[in-house]
């Protein structure tokens, strides 16, 4: 029997990598997920992108106006984890996503799943955008299909070991991501549009809401807060227990960037109102209805 | 028109310009943060206004823009001196950044006081022209703030 020990113990241990291997692999969206959508509409693939914010990251660092239409990356940001750099998504076809397919696009949003099989850091915001409707996916691609191609060559990311190894984000994946809603149940009308619009496509949470030392969302303290991850200082916290802003102070903030007391939004917030302001008022609408819903944090 | 250059090229040149003592810096920091809030004050009226919050007053949107314009207007170069930046000193949000990027944080001043004569020619058309001009005005606000103003 003790001869057999080193055996018994090897084969564990290859069960278990084994398991780690399985549970880290990306998992795409099947290919039928895709087929009974409408053709993509990019007129409603504008809105979408607005909501989700993607000139915010991808657009050149200090772009603005209509260069911030021009996706060809290269913002870096800075965390414990390293220096991630914000890929080219312009329509360029060499190094840009001009020649992705409405399937390679969704898995990059929904799954954090790159057309070549890899898995995507978390700094994209998949984890938010996996609440996405594939409707909205699809006519998003339309719209990012006529936006300009940029032929910028990505930079790519200077991370500190582990965090190189790709493999592991599946393993953060099955931990972390969570596919149903952070305020969870059904929600009347406009808060419930304001959720999708929050919690799906702004990806308010990534910033407002702390994170534990992995990297992973505090759904318990959602909204309440949080060190600025990519910078100094706090971001604040947006219930409404700690705001104490009216849907009206909400709508003016993300339309203007004037705060109740007439400051204007700056750091990344500033990209944040570049975006929300091209939605419609009754969309900003909706997410004051949401953020006043929050349950208050302190409260635990 | 205003002379924009000259008074960017001026800035610029007034930017790191002359060792202060630290304890004189409270004065240049208070000013500057002084003129901050008129401004806040200013756009706040129109505002109000412009997202119907205050019932229009042709005069008083009229007073706050063209505030607004000579606020914008005003030289900088007893503002900024060396070593004033949130890295040197407490009690600022001024970046660093600032000091090492001085034509383009002018140029941002100057942008801001091109919004605000753009306010001033709308202001006495009513709510609805003031409320157009709403974001082009506090863009240029946030496009400093973003780049310039540590978080708080």
């Amino acid at each position: 029997m003790r001869q057999r020990a080193p055996l018994v113990l090897a084969a564990v241990l290859a069960m278990l990598a084994g398991g780690l291997f399985w549970l880290s692999r990306p998992q795409p969206l099947p290919a039928t997920a895709f087929a009974a959508l409408a053709p993509g509409d990019p007129e409603r693939g504008e809105a979408v992108f607005h909501a989700t914010g993607c000139a915010g990251c991808h657009a050149a660092p200090g772009a603005s106006g209509a260069a911030r239409l021009v996706l060809s990356g290269g913002r870096a940001f800075a965390t414990d984890f390293g220096t991630f750099r914000a890929p080219n998504i312009s329509s360029d076809v060499a190094h840009g996503i001009g020649g992705w397919s409405l399937p390679e696009l969704g898995n990059a949003l929904l799954r954090g799943v790159a057309p070549d099989g890899r898995h995507y850091y978390p700094a994209f915001p998949y984890v938010a955008y996996a609440r996405m409707a594939l409707q909205d996916v699809a006519d998003l691609h339309a719209f990012l299909s006529d936006l300009p191609a940029d032929a910028t060559p990505n930079e790519g990311h200077d991370l500190r070991f582990p965090f190189t190894f790709r493999r592991g984000i599946g393993l953060w994946k099955a931990r972390y991501m969570d596919r149903g809603w952070a305020v969870a149940g059904d929600l009347p009308e406009p808060a419930a549009r304001g959720r999708y619009l929050a919690e799906a496509l702004a990806h308010c949470g990534e910033c407002h809401t702390p994170r534990d030392r992995f990297g992973g969302l505090n759904h318990a303290r959602w909204m309440a807060g949080a060190p600025n991850h990519s910078g100094d200082g706090r971001i604040p916290g947006i219930t409404p227990a700690q705001l104490g802003w009216d849907a009206q102070d909400i709508v003016i903030y993300l339309s203007t960037g004037l705060t109740p007391d007439f400051d204007a939004a700056g750091g990344s917030m500033a990209d944040v109102v570049d975006n929300l302001a091209g939605l419609a008022e009754a969309e900003l609408e909706a997410i004051a209805a949401y953020l006043l819903i929050l349950p208050d944090p302190r409260q635990d | 028109m205003f002379p924009r250059i000259a008074f960017a090229a001026t800035l610029s040149l007034a930017l790191g310009a002359g060792a202060v003592a630290a304890q004189d810096l409270a004065d240049q920091v208070g000013a500057r943060q002084g003129q901050f809030k008129l401004f806040a004050l200013n756009l706040g009226t129109l505002a109000m206004m412009g997202t119907g919050r205050a019932e229009y007053d042709a005069r008083a949107a009229q007073a706050a823009a063209d505030n607004l314009v000579a606020l914008s207007g005003l030289d900088q170069r007893a503002l900024w001196p060396a070593g004033s930046d949130s890295g040197a000193i407490d009690g600022t949000r001024a970046l660093p950044a600032i000091w090492d990027n001085p034509e383009d944080f002018a140029a941002k001043l100057v942008a801001l006081n091109a919004a605000a004569v753009e306010m001033a020619r709308v202001a006495g058309d009513g709510a609805d022209a003031i409320g157009g001009q709403l974001r082009g005005l506090s863009g240029t606000c946030s496009a400093c703030h973003q780049a310039y103003r540590a978080p708080q």
